[in-house]
């Protein structure tokens, strides 16, 4: 179906949302807004959370964003030994709901959380994506 | 109708590699028996709290309930994963409080070490939401970690208020004959430590451990029976969070905590500073600071100065963790939440030798399953 092509490793092959990947081919980051009462879902979500409908429809994200924490993982886990150390950021979109990245290109010492980041997409080995933040 | 505890028992947590799984859980069953003067005959049913994905054997209750001469009664498995053996204890009050049982024995065990490293690596990974998280290489620690760069963010919360609380729960552990480390650290060892998940180090992290403790709990009348120093478990609660961190409005606390502690303070008619002692979850340290906010002993957002004033000391407002917490105990996952319990008991029959809170009449047990999307407050009362 494709999805197991988003992140470094993956252990979710199958979902209703595997439209993401196709939409991440295009270079496009899309979460999703349910028909019937409008809520917006990143991470996407085939099932409103709120309403509970099944009738979505897919937006794209600007990518522009806010840093909320971030940590350096040193100790990593199986399919991560030989990115370590490496650090994830959790950010707040603009359109709502959040989103996990990788740095790129940044340090720690770059970071203040409350800043305006851009999340975007990066190409990995294996014809594989994830995302990144820069500032 | 009170619900009552009539026997405990608490093996030695460490690396059991004297034991089977099954033979692991018999030792703190057959002490709780002796403890409330009871055989197998006289309990109705046995619940047991385990993380199943590390052991071996495959369907715990099965093998355990077997080798305890619990046969022929009814037993299961409840799973919340840190938290299992609370929701164990959780389900017990619900089916004696129905009046299905008088009597449960309710069972927390986990043998964890026997894994190689490479299977608990893979295991490390699969903490969070594997369709989101996992696949960026999120850890336990790496969660944790998030909060705490969170918390200092807020609060102003510090690194070294955080390593205070490894010190505090090391000192406490060397009273401790079943914790798997009984060896006092200095503030110094602890900011020195390697960087697991950054901000937090290899002392702001509590290890893996074998363990099994186990509780009895039984009807008021059947209590009273039983026992000369009963012990009542006066409020339950337990609520869930958001599993995944991108759906969690606030990272700087455990959302589950607080709106279980609020069910059982109401439960149990008390305040937070009716409360003379307390075990919290310290898989972390920042999880034992936001832990003192979440309960209410202190102020939001004060947690990193409750722990630099000694507040969670013995001569402090509110002793936490004075068994040594996960810190010295280690965790064995499914194990911790019966041996939270065995504490507040153990203090409330003013039979805690070296560790005893002088006096305690009100304790209280946190238990937070995972990164936080479950949590089970337990109060206890003489």
């Amino acid at each position: 179906m494709g999805f197991e092509r988003f992140g470094k490793v993956s252990f979710a092959p199958f979902t209703k949302v595997s439209k993401f990947v196709d939409f991440l081919d295009e270079g496009k980051i899309k979460g999703t807004v349910c028909s019937k009462c409008g809520t917006f879902h990143f991470p996407p979500r085939g099932d409103c959370v709120s309403c509970p409908s099944t009738e979505i429809e897919w937006k794209e994200i600007s990518g522009n964003c806010e840093l909320v924490t971030f940590t350096t993982i040193h100790a990593a886990p199986t399919g991560f030994e030989e990115d370590k150390p490496y650090t994830l950021a959790v950010v707040d979109l603009e359109e709502g709901g959040r989103a996990l990245g990788w740095l790129d290109g940044l340090t720690e010492g770059d970071l203040s959380i409350g800043m305006a980041m851009k999340l975007e997409i990066k190409n990995l080995p294996g014809d594989k994506y994830i995302f990144v933040l820069k500032k | 109708m009170k619900i009552g505890v009539v026997g405990i028992g608490h093996g030695k947590f460490g690396r059991r590699n004297d034991v089977t799984v099954q033979e692991l859980s018999f030792e703190p069953f057959s002490e709780a028996m002796e403890d409330a003067g009871i055989n197998q005959s006289d309990i109705d049913a046995t619940i047991i709290g385990s993380s199943p994905e590390y052991h071996k054997q495959r369907s715990l209750p099965g093998v355990v309930t077997e080798y305890i001469g619990m046969n022929p009664k009814p037993a299961f498995l409840t799973e919340a994963a840190c938290a299992s053996s609370s929701a164990a204890l959780y389900s017990a009050y619900g089916f004696i409080k129905a009046g299905m049982f008088d009597v449960v024995a309710v069972i927390g065990v986990q043998k964890m070490m026997e894994l190689s490293t490479p299977e608990i690596l893979a295991l490390m990974g699969r903490v969070g939401d594997v369709q989101w998280e996992s696949n960026f290489g999120t850890t336990f620690p790496g969660y944790y970690a998030l909060y705490a760069r969170r918390h200092m963010h807020e609060y102003g919360t510090t690194e070294e208020q955080m390593a205070q609380v490894a010190v505090k729960n090391h000192h406490y552990g060397v009273k401790n004959p079943k914790a798997r480390f009984q060896k006092e650290i200095t503030l110094e060892k602890a900011l020195g430590s390697a960087m697991v998940a950054s901000p937090l180090k290899l002392y702001d992290c509590c290890a893996n451990a074998d363990g099994a403790a186990c509780l009895i709990v039984a009807n008021e009348e059947k209590t009273k029976k039983l026992s000369d120093t009963p012990v009542w478990l006066e409020g339950v609660g337990s609520a869930t969070a958001p599993f995944s961190v991108l759906n969690r409005p606030s990272i700087s606390t455990i959302p589950s905590a607080v709106d279980a502690a609020i069910q059982a303070y109401k439960m149990a008619g008390v305040e937070p500073k009716d409360i003379d002692l307390a075990d919290v979850h310290d898989c972390f340290t920042i999880g034992e600071i936001m832990a003192y906010e979440d309960l209410g002993f202190c102020k939001r957002g004060e947690g990193g100065k409750f722990i630099e004033e000694k507040q969670s000391y013995h001569d402090g407002k509110i002793p936490v963790n004075v068994d040594g917490g996960l810190k010295s105990k280690g965790h064995p996952v499914g194990a911790t939440g019966t041996s939270m319990a065995y504490e507040a008991v153990k203090q409330l029959r003013g039979d805690a030798g070296e560790r005893q809170v002088a006096g305690a009449e009100v304790a209280l047990t946190h238990n937070v399953g995972g990164i936080g999307q479950y949590c089970f407050v337990n109060i206890y009362k003489r």
